[in-house]
C-alpha cells in the first residue's frame, strides 16, 4: 500500500494557547481597574523582601493581594498574609513557573473587585519564568549584588522581556566586584525600554523611585 | 522539566493539525526556536515521545531550526549576530555604538510537518 507523505503548514506560536488564557486574564484585570504585577528572579535576590517592603510602603493606600508560587511551601506565603494582605498560594508541583492557566485558578479566590493592586510571586527561577506569559501588566525581574553582574549574559531571555529590573542588595555592593553600570549597560542592549530601580531592601535605599513607579502604573490603569 | 510544558504544547499542537488533516501518522515536525531559549533540543524530542506515546504523532522528529540572535544598530543600521552573549560585546560591528536592537532570537514557532495520508 503506498502512503503518501504531506508538507502541512502549521505557522502557530508554540505559547499561543498560553498568551490567549492570559491575554483574557489582561482584558480582566483591565476591566476591573486592578494593577497586575509579576515578579521574577533567583531564589534568595529579594522577591519576597520586595513584596513585603513594598506593602510597608504602600502603607495601606490600596487594596493589594499577593499570589505567592512556590513548588511546595507556605514559607513566603505566611510571611506575607502576616502583614495583613490577602494571600493566595499557588503550589506549581514541581513545576518551574507559574502559567496563565495557574494564575486563572489562582484569581478564583482573590476579591477582584475589591482590590487595587496583585502581584504574583513566581517560582524562584531566572530561566523558565521567562517563557510563559502570566497576564501580568508588567513584568519585574530582580537581580541581586551577590548573585554578579555577569547574569544578564547567561540568561539573556529574561532579562530581554522585563519591563523593569530591580537590583537589589546594593548594601552588599563593597563586599562585591559587581558593577551596576554593567548590568544596566548589558540589559539595555537586549531591552532598551526597560526601567531601572537599584535598592536595597535591606537599608530601604532607591526604594522611592521604585514605589512612585509603581503607584503611577496602578493610577494609569484606574484613569 | 523545563521543557515539559513548551513541549506539550507543540504536541498539543501537532495532534490538532494532524486529525484536521486527516493524517495517519506524523513524520518529521519542523520548528523554529530562537537563539535566547534555553529549551534543548534532546529534551525536548525526550518529552515528545514520552507524550506522543501511542498518539499518531508517535515517532515524530522534531527539526529544530535555532534562529539566531540578530540585533540591528540604531546608528548606523547595520545587522549583527550574537553567538555568545558572555563572549561578545553588545556593541555593532561597524560603527561601534551600543545603541543596539534586537529583532530576532526570540521565537517559539511551530512551521509544518510531515505526515502520511
Amino acid at each position: 500500500m503506498n502512503r503518501e507523505i504531506k508538507l502541512i503548514n502549521i505557522k502557530e506560536e508554540i505559547l499561543s494557547e498560553n498568551k490567549g488564557l492570559a491575554d483574557k486574564i489582561r482584558e480582566r484585570f483591565e476591566k476591573k481597574k486592578v494593577f497586575y504585577l509579576n515578579i521574577m528572579g533567583s531564589p534568595g535576590s529579594g522577591k519576597t523582601s520586595l513584596i513585603m517592603k513594598t506593602i510597608e510602603a504602600l502603607g495601606g493606600r490600596y487594596r493589594m493581594a499577593v499570589i505567592e508560587a512556590d513548588i511546595d511551601s507556605l514559607v513566603d506565603s505566611e510571611k506575607v498574609a502576616a502583614l495583613g494582605v490577602s494571600t493566595v498560594q499557588i503550589h506549581t508541583g514541581g513545576f518551574c513557573h507559574v502559567d496563565a492557566n495557574m494564575v486563572e485558578k489562582a484569581i478564583e479566590s482573590l476579591p477582584i473587585d475589591e482590590l487595587d493592586l496583585v502581584i504574583l510571586e513566581n517560582v524562584g527561577n531566572l530561566v523558565c519564568p521567562a517563557e510563559s506569559d502570566t497576564g501580568a501588566f508588567k513584568n519585574v525581574a530582580i537581580l541581586s549584588v551577590p548573585e554578579g553582574d555577569d547574569k544578564p549574559l547567561k540568561y539573556p531571555l529574561m532579562f530581554s522581556l522585563a519591563d523593569v529590573l530591580v537590583i537589589n542588595k546594593l548594601d552588599y555592593l563593597h563586599m562585591s566586584d559587581f558593577s551596576t553600570q554593567r548590568v544596566m549597560k548589558r540589559v539595555k542592549a537586549l531591552n532598551g525600554g526597560i526601567h531601572f530601580f537599584p535598592l536595597s531592601c535591606e537599608t530601604s535605599d532607591g526604594l522611592a523611585p521604585w514605589i512612585s513607579w509603581l503607584e503611577h502604573e496602578i493610577s494609569s490603569i484606574r484613569a | 522539566m523545563h521543557e515539559l510544558s513548551v513541549t506539550s504544547s507543540i504536541f498539543e499542537i501537532v495532534e490538532k493539525h494532524a486529525v484536521n488533516n486527516h493524517a495517519k501518522r506524523v513524520v518529521a515536525v519542523n520548528l523554529e526556536i530562537g537563539a535566547l531559549s534555553d529549551l534543548k533540543n534532546e529534551w525536548i524530542q525526550r518529552y515528545f515521545d514520552l507524550l506522543s506515546a501511542g498518539t499518531i504523532a508517535q515517532g515524530a522528529r522534531l527539526m529544530i531550526t535555532r534562529v539566531p540572535a540578530v540585533f540591528r544598530c540604531n546608528q548606523c543600521q547595520q545587522l549583527f549576530e550574537i553567538t555568545s552573549f558572555i563572549t561578545e560585546e553588545l556593541v555593532c560591528r561597524q560603527c561601534p555604538s551600543e545603541d543596539v536592537v534586537m529583532i530576532s532570537g526570540k521565537e517559539y514557532h511551530i512551521k509544518d510537518m510531515e505526515a502520511e495520508i
